[in-house]
């Protein structure tokens, strides 16, 4: 049943950079399914922007390994979506194309930084979108437009073909609006890719099942602490009491390195987005450098023209945390966080099977409101640690506070992203009767 | 304490262009993240994460390469088959 | 004062695939930007794939060079902005490399065996290479071609104390790669060199870009004097960076913001660790130059010499040991003394050579069919076949074309009867016992028959002419 899908959708919340009105598609088990894709995963003919002036024109030559897969199972990839520059950024007000708008509530923002796609499902524009996930990009946005959002584990599904801004974190995944077509979509995409030499021969080939009793859920104190707005806590605790109505039972752990993971993450993915972002000079690709001016100069002025402010603020700090004199006092020190957050993961997830708390501390920030960039930091301190630990994490809605949607996170052991997606599942289908 | 100067320095080392009137609020704002970094001093134990899985390789086996015209396509000045640069001397 | 020369040799491996993509390393004399894809191009969103044989060949050169392979090792970014280095970092190893602490044993200056310490070999990718445009352009032009193309950089301790030996170093240090089949140094640009030399108790210099053998007996030998000079005049060595003009012979000073590089490196996220100590003993390492040298004088009873100058490179040694079987030692000679000089003449590689038609002109002279100097003409005229693309005529058909044959004596016996009297103070000379006249006699013959007779066989006749024309 190859086609065309037609596809022009009123794209009212901004979702779109780009979309494709005659999406060819073919057989397979998204046959004609119609999957939009974060601009930062690089489409083959199709202009992949990152959401940045220094990509506006760039149409890569080559698919990635997922779009691939999306084409091979029959989807119709039927656009490229809004997120914030290069991915940096929680908000999706970064991107060079304006920011997008939260259905749940227009004058939210749809948070970040696969904004785009979030939007795109929760408007019903498509069933499915790709996001990606360095430090919670794909379930703070599912948590505040109120989708499904899965993180796989690092490893987990091919980076190759996604423009890089922290390798050694990110992940490509699921957004949908329900738990069942995340984990549809997410037994296309995780398929091994030898180009991607971090990944491990684990294909995802799984049907949610909704039968959880027995499972032991860890309760970290740290994801209900400071910061974290009470309302949001009481939603998400009244979460695990369902799953513990279907016959879960609750342990309480602990992440002591918590009080490392936002500046440890910080530190990491700016380092590597420093030296990832580099290559963005507009010789090979890009807008045209000045080949007039002196190369620094040439350089110098061509970026600081066409990235944005906090992208610029990123390569620096980075920049800063390599640097003679400073790499041991910042990069350094921050790997060393990240193994001891790893080892916390692992000690918790002994004495439990996954790990629940909120997917974000807040509900979503009115548009404008986060002017000041460490305060939009410390808003992904409770999506962060997954990335760090290279564990699977999902988020799943859980209610609303005025209007607003809240996001539960269940949070799983390396290559156990079926376990969190039943636990999803269970919780979604005891909700939804 | 991060001064104007140093932050020109980053700037020129990472050859990110910033402007003169950018400085001062770049400045500020990254005493207040390298204030909040700090808390990394307090970290203990040695090490990176461990290695986990090693030798990923492929075979010494040859496959097709762009042609020409697609590995310049996206370039935005080219010359008989040459990639455009701004001098470095 | 003692000069004191450390080396970091830049070694392109002759792997089929560049280091990190399937790209053919099969560049030179193609199209610009022909031999690329988006990993060697750094598009977004390409990622690295280590290249094994890159690795075997790393780990070859540590065994043959008695290197420790430590557990484990790593790849690193070092970034540094440059048009021809397409992601804006080099994927290198910095503080984990392949393998360290090895040695290479050389000749001294006064002859004697001396050790040169390798403080480590590590792999990195080749960076692009850029067109300078000429006339004052403002631009360059780049060629991604050799982006990706696997090196291996091995860097030695400051143990050479001279230009020469630093030449015998990269002589030797070349031969065992090539003997390894893991370097092919015809391939242009194949080697390239930094050198670190200092006089004893001043600054260092490090003097990049020298791309051939013989470039950084030259560059080091103008640094010497160079230096030597500042000293002599009272001013200072400055520690610094200096390029060499290859064409002008000379290094010129690399001054301004190249030298204040933060490389900030680290941990390469896109490529797992190396655990590959394990391998060093499978691996067998062929033959190796001293050892070939050894074989050469015991199986083929050689002198030293020729042994050792046969062994330089395996592809010479291979020819020898194809046309040994004729004479051992008269193709020893001749390919050491005469064929290697005919080819540097025509700067003609070895490989041009068809050993068949060599060994046919060895059975030649080995019989006596033709003398040494007619076999010189043969060989020439073979060489300016093969040098020209011609094929090879066998030499038997040049003998005969030419008229080579050797002759006996009696066919000369009017051209040595003519010499004779053309040149009576000769004669006079030789009957008052002056022995050098006999020669002079000779040579004059010989000029004349083109070298198709023996020189001991005329003497005798000349000797004999004389004897009869004095009764």
């Amino acid at each position: 049943m190859a086609g065309t899908l037609d596809f022009s959708p009123d794209d009212r919340y901004n979702a779109f950079i780009t979309t494709c009105r005659q999406a060819p598609f073919s057989d397979g088990a998204l046959a004609g399914t119609a999957v939009a894709v974060k601009d930062n995963i690089s489409t083959a003919g199709i202009r992949t922007t990152c959401a940045s002036r220094i990509l506006e024109s760039y149409v890569p030559p080559y698919d990635a390994y997922v779009v691939g897969l999306l084409r091979k199972a029959g989807a119709a990839i039927v656009g490229k979506t809004n997120m914030d520059e290069f991915g940096m950024g929680t908000t999706t007000e970064t991107s060079a194309f304006g920011p997008t708008r939260n259905p749940a509530d227009p004058s939210r923002v749809p948070g970040g930084s696969s904004g785009g796609s979030a939007a795109a499902v929760a408007a019903d524009l498509v069933p499915m979108a790709l996001g990606t996930d360095t430090g919670g990009s794909i379930r703070c946005p599912a948590a505040f437009c109120g989708i499904v959002g899965l993180k796989p584990t690092y490893g987990r599904v091919s980076r190759y073909g996604l423009v890089a801004y922290a390798n050694s974190l990110e992940q490509i995944g699921p957004m949908t609006r329900t738990v069942e077509d995340a984990s549809r979509l997410m037994s296309v995409i995780a398929k091994y890719d030898p180009r991607d030499s971090t990944m491990l021969d684990r294909p995802y080939d799984h049907r949610p099942s909704a039968d959880i009793a027995g499972l032991r859920i860890g309760i970290p104190e740290e994801y209900f602490g400071e910061g974290v707005d009470p309302r949001v806590a009481e939603t998400v605790r009244n979460a695990i009491a369902v799953l513990e109505g279907l016959g879960a039972e609750t342990v309480t752990v602990s992440i002591p390195g918590m009080r490392h993971a936002l500046a440890a993450y910080y530190v990491i993915c700016t380092s590597e987005a420093s030296s990832n972002l580099a290559r963005f000079d507009g010789v090979r690709y890009g807008p045209a450098v000045d080949t007039r001016k002196t190369w620094h100069e040439a350089y110098q002025d061509l970026r600081e023209e066409k990235f944005g402010t906090e992208v610029r603020r990123r390569v620096m700090l980075g920049t800063f945390a390599l640097s003679a004199g400073y790499a041991g006092r910042y990069y350094a020190k921050a790997q060393v966080a990240r193994r001891n957050i790893m080892q916390d993961f692992e000690r918790a997830l002994r004495d439990a099977d996954i790990i629940a708390g909120p997917t974000m501390p807040t509900v979503a920030f009115r548009l404008g409101e986060k002017t000041d960039p460490l305060s939009m930091y410390l808003s992904d301190i409770l999506t962060v640690p997954a990335n760090l630990a290279g564990i699977p994490a999902i988020s799943v809605p859980c209610g609303r506070i005025d209007g607003l949607p809240v996001g539960l996170q269940l949070m799983g052991r390396q290559f156990e992203d079926e376990r969190v997606v039943d636990a999803a599942y269970a919780y979604e289908q005891e909700v939804r009767a | 304490m991060i001064t104007e100067s140093d932050i020109e320095h980053i700037a020129e080392l990472a050859d990110i262009g910033i402007l003169k009137d950018e400085v001062p609020e770049f400045t500020t704002q990254f005493n207040a993240i390298l204030d909040y970094f700090e808390v990394l001093d307090t970290v203990t134990g040695e090490g990176a994460p461990a290695a986990g899985i090693t030798n990923v390789f492929r075979e010494d086996e040859p496959r097709s390469c762009l042609t020409q015209e697609a590995a310049i396509a996206n370039a935005g000045s080219t010359e008989n088959g040459f990639i455009k640069a701004p001098r470095v001397m | 004062m003692k000069t004191i020369v450390g080396l970091e040799i830049h070694v392109q491996l002759a792997t089929t695939t560049k280091l990190f993509c399937g790209c053919s390393t099969d560049y030179r004399d193609d199209e610009p930007n022909t031999h690329c894809c988006p990993v060697c191009l750094g598009l977004p969103g390409a990622l690295p794939r280590l290249n094994k044989r890159a690795v075997e060949y790393g780990l070859r050169v540590a065994k043959a060079l008695d290197m420790k392979v430590p557990e484990e090792s790593e790849f690193a970014r070092k970034n540094y902005f440059y048009p021809d280095l397409p992601k804006a970092y080099q994927i290198t190893q910095y503080d984990k490399p392949l393998a360290v602490e090895g040695t290479v044993e050389i000749e001294d200056d006064e002859g004697h065996e001396k050790i040169v310490r390798i403080t480590r070999v590590h792999l990195e990718e080749d960076p692009g290479r850029l067109v300078h445009v000429a006339g004052g352009s403002k631009y360059s032009l780049v060629d991604y071609n050799r982006s990706g193309i696997p090196l291996l950089e091995i860097v030695t301790e400051p143990d050479m104390r001279s230009p020469q030996e630093a030449r015998r170093f990269l002589n030797k240090l070349r031969t065992v790669l090539e003997y390894l089949g893991v370097f092919d140094g015809d391939r242009e640009g194949a080697l390239r060199v930094d050198a670190n030399i200092s006089l004893e108790g001043s600054e260092r210099v490090e003097v990049k870009n020298i791309s051939s053998y013989k470039g950084v007996e030259k560059a080091l030998t103008f640094e010497v004097t160079r230096q030597k000079n500042l000293l002599r005049r009272g001013q200072k060595v400055t520690r610094e960076t200096r390029h060499f003009m290859e064409g002008r012979g000379i290094t010129s000073s690399a001054r301004g913001k190249e030298e204040e590089h933060d490389y900030r490196y680290f941990p390469e996220p896109d490529l797992r660790p190396l655990r590959v100590a394990g391998w060093v003993a499978e691996i067998d390492l062929p033959e190796l130059p001293v050892a070939r040298k050894n074989r050469f004088m015991a199986q083929f009873g050689i002198s030293l010499n020729h042994a050792r100058t046969l062994t330089g490179d395996p592809k010479l040694a291979d020819f020898y040991e194809e046309i040994a079987h004729v004479d051992p030692v008269l193709a020893a000679t001749w390919v050491a003394d005469t064929l290697l000089g005919e080819l540097n003449y025509r700067d003609m590689s070895i490989a041009a050579v068809p050993a068949d038609r060599i060994a046919e002109l060895l059975e030649l002279l080995k019989e006596e069919t033709i003398t040494d100097a007619a076999g010189v003409q043969v060989l020439r005229e073979m060489l300016d076949a093969c040098a020209r693309g011609r094929p090879c005529e066998r030499p038997v058909a040049i003998v005969e074309r030419e008229g080579l044959a050797r002759a006996t004596g009696g066919e000369f016996t009017q051209i040595v009867q003519a010499v004779i009297a053309a040149n009576p103070q000769a004669v006079e000379d030789y009957r008052t016992g002056k022995k050098g006249a006999l020669n002079f006699l000779v040579g004059q013959v010989m000029k004349e028959t083109r070298g198709r007779a023996d020189p001991r066989e005329l003497g005798r006749i000349v000797s004999e002419c004389l004897e009869i024309g004095g009764v």
